[in-house]
C-alpha cells in the first residue's frame, strides 16, 4: 500500500532558502540545492519550493534554483508561489517540477484549476488554502494569509477538487508557528469531504504531531519547515518513529 | 547512446537529467534514423492513452518501435509509456496498443475498495516475482518506488516481472524479452528509481 509521506517545504526568495528566524533572532538563509541534497539523504519523500520572491528578477534565480535542484534530486518536486497563468506552470514544469500548487491564483480566478488540470492532468494540480477560523467558521485566506477572502474554506475545497485539484495543502493559519500539533478539526472536515489526497501544514513541533496526524486519519502527507529546517525535527528519526509505531513510512 | 522517444507526451526534464546524472550518453529524439541507430530506447509518457498512440502513429513512430522490438533492441517504457507496450487499453473508449506485453489497461474504479483514492499516487513497496532478472540487479524486494496512475494492467500475469499492492495486484514492472516497463517513474523515486534505469542501461 502507498506510504504516507513527510514532506519538507522550502521558502525561496532571490534564489534562496529563506528558513526563518534562527535562535539568534538571525534571517537564516540556505542554498536550495544543498538543502534539497540534505532532505533527499534524510529520506524526505517529496520537496516542496515557494517562490515568495516579487520581483521578476528573483523569479528567474527561483527557475534557475529549481532547474538546479531538479538536475540532481529525483524525487517529486512540488513548486508554488506566484502562479497566476497557464504559462506560469510550463515555466516551472519545464524546470523539472512535477506538480504545481496554485493559491491566491485560483483565489483570482478558479478557472485556473481546471484549465492547469485539463493541460497537465489532476495530478499536477495541487490547491493550496491558507485557513483560519473566524467567528467559528473556516474562512479562506489569501496572500501569504494577510486578507481574508470571507469565502467558506471547506467549500473552496470541495469546489477546488470537483474543479480538478488533484491534492490539496490545507495550512492552518490557527496552529501555524505554535507548534503544538496539527489541526486536527480542520483537517477533519476537510478529508471527511474529498477523495483526493490531503497535505496537513502548521503546527508541526514534533514527531509526535505527525504520530497523532496519521493516526486521526485525517492526512496522507505532514508538511513542515522550520523543524526540519532548523533539524529539530530529523527526517529519518521522525520516519522510523512513526513506522515502528505502526505508520508506514518509505525508509 | 540511449534514445529518448518524444513524440510530443510528457514533460521530460526530470527523465533526461536522470540519465545524465547516471554519466549515460542519451538524447531527447523524434526523428526515426536517431531511434533506429541508438542502442536502447526509453519510451516515456503522461496523460491519456488515445492520444499518446495518436501522436506515435501521427509521427511514424508506432511501427519503427515495432519493428526494434522484433529486431531485439531493448525498449523501456515508462508510465504511460509501460502501458502503450499493452496489447489494449480501455481509458476512455478502446485503444489498440503497441502489443509487445499481452494483456490490457483497464481503470482502477469499479475494481478496488472505494476507500482507495485514485489516482494511486505515492510511494509504494515492489514485490519481486522474478528478482533473479537482471533489470533488478541493484533493487531488493520491498523496495519503493513513486507511483502515479488511474489506470493499470489486467490479464497480464505471464510478464509481469514485480508487482505492488493497491487493493488489487497491480503491474509494477512488466518484461517480454528485450522490452521492459515501469507503471512507476524511475526517474522520481530516489536512489532506487535511479538504480533501474542504471540497470537497464547496462542490460
Amino acid at each position: 500500500m502507498i506510504t504516507h509521506r513527510i514532506i519538507p517545504c522550502l521558502d525561496v526568495r532571490n534564489g534562496r532558502v529563506v528558513k526563518g528566524v534562527n535562535f539568534e533572532g538571525i534571517q537564516d538563509v540556505a542554498s536550495p540545492v544543498e538543502l534539497a541534497r540534505f532532505y533527499n539523504e534524510s529520506g524526505a519523500d517529496e520537496l516542496v519550493f515557494y517562490d515568495i520572491t516579487a520581483s521578476f528578477e528573483g523569479r528567474g534565480l527561483f527557475t534557475d534554483a529549481l532547474k538546479e535542484v531538479a538536475s540532481e534530486i529525483f524525487i517529486p518536486l512540488t513548486v508554488g508561489g506566484g502562479i497566476n497563468t497557464l504559462d506560469d506552470f510550463e515555466r516551472v514544469l519545464g524546470c523539472g517540477a512535477d506538480k504545481v500548487s496554485v493559491n491566491s491564483g485560483a483565489i483570482k480566478d478558479p478557472t485556473l484549476i481546471e484549465r492547469g488540470a485539463k493541460k497537465y492532468g489532476d495530478q499536477c494540480v495541487v490547491l493550496s488554502m491558507d485557513i483560519k477560523r473566524v467567528d467559528g467558521k473556516f474562512h479562506l485566506f489569501s496572500k501569504g494569509g494577510r486578507v481574508d477572502t470571507g469565502i467558506d474554506a471547506i467549500q473552496w475545497a470541495v469546489d477546488g477538487v470537483n474543479r480538478g485539484a488533484g491534492e490539496l495543502v490545507v495550512n492552518s493559519i490557527d496552529t501555524d508557528g505554535v507548534k503544538n500539533g496539527f489541526d486536527i478539526e480542520m483537517l477533519h472536515e476537510i478529508q471527511s469531504r474529498v477523495s483526493v489526497p490531503v497535505i496537513a501544514s502548521g503546527g508541526a513541533g514534533k514527531k509526535e504531531d505527525f504520530l497523532e496526524l496519521f493516526n486521526a486519519g485525517v492526512a496522507d502527507a505532514g508538511l513542515a519547515a522550520s523543524i526540519f529546517h532548523f533539524k529539530e525535527v530529523y527526517i529519518k528519526d521522525l520516519k522510523k518513529y512513526l513506522n515502528d509505531n505502526n505508520i508506514e513510512m518509505r525508509v | 547512446m540511449i534514445a529518448i522517444v518524444d513524440y510530443g507526451c510528457g514533460n521530460l526534464f526530470s527523465l533526461k537529467s536522470s540519465l545524465s546524472f547516471l554519466g549515460l550518453d542519451c538524447k531527447i529524439t523524434g526523428d526515426a534514423d536517431e531511434i533506429r541507430s541508438a542502442d536502447k530506447i526509453i519510451l516515456p509518457g503522461v496523460g491519456a492513452f488515445g492520444d499518446a498512440v495518436k501522436k506515435l502513429h501521427d509521427s511514424g513512430l508506432f511501427e519503427l518501435l515495432q519493428q526494434c522490438a522484433k529486431e531485439g533492441k531493448y525498449i523501456f517504457g515508462i508510465c504511460l509509456g509501460m502501458q502503450m507496450l499493452f496489447e489494449k487499453s480501455y481509458e476512455y473508449g478502446e485503444h489498440e496498443g503497441l502489443g509487445f506485453i499481452k494483456g490490457e489497461i483497464c481503470p482502477f474504479e469499479g475494481d478496488i475498495d472505494a476507500e482507495l483514492k485514485i489516482p494511486h499516487m505515492g510511494w509504494n513497496k515492489l514485490n519481486l516475482k522474478r528478482a533473479d532478472d537482471p533489470i533488478f540487479k541493484y533493487i531488493e524486494q520491498g523496495d519503493y518506488m513513486y507511483f502515479v496512475h488511474s489506470f493499470y494492467g489486467k490479464n497480464c500475469d505471464d510478464g509481469v516481472i514485480a508487482d505492488a499492492e493497491y487493493g488489487v495486484s497491480v503491474p509494477a514492472v512488466v518484461k517480454n524479452n528485450n522490452v521492459y516497463g515501469a507503471q512507476f517513474h524511475p526517474e522520481k523515486s530516489g536512489e532506487k528509481g535511479l538504480a533501474l534505469l542504471k540497470a537497464f542501461a547496462e542490460l
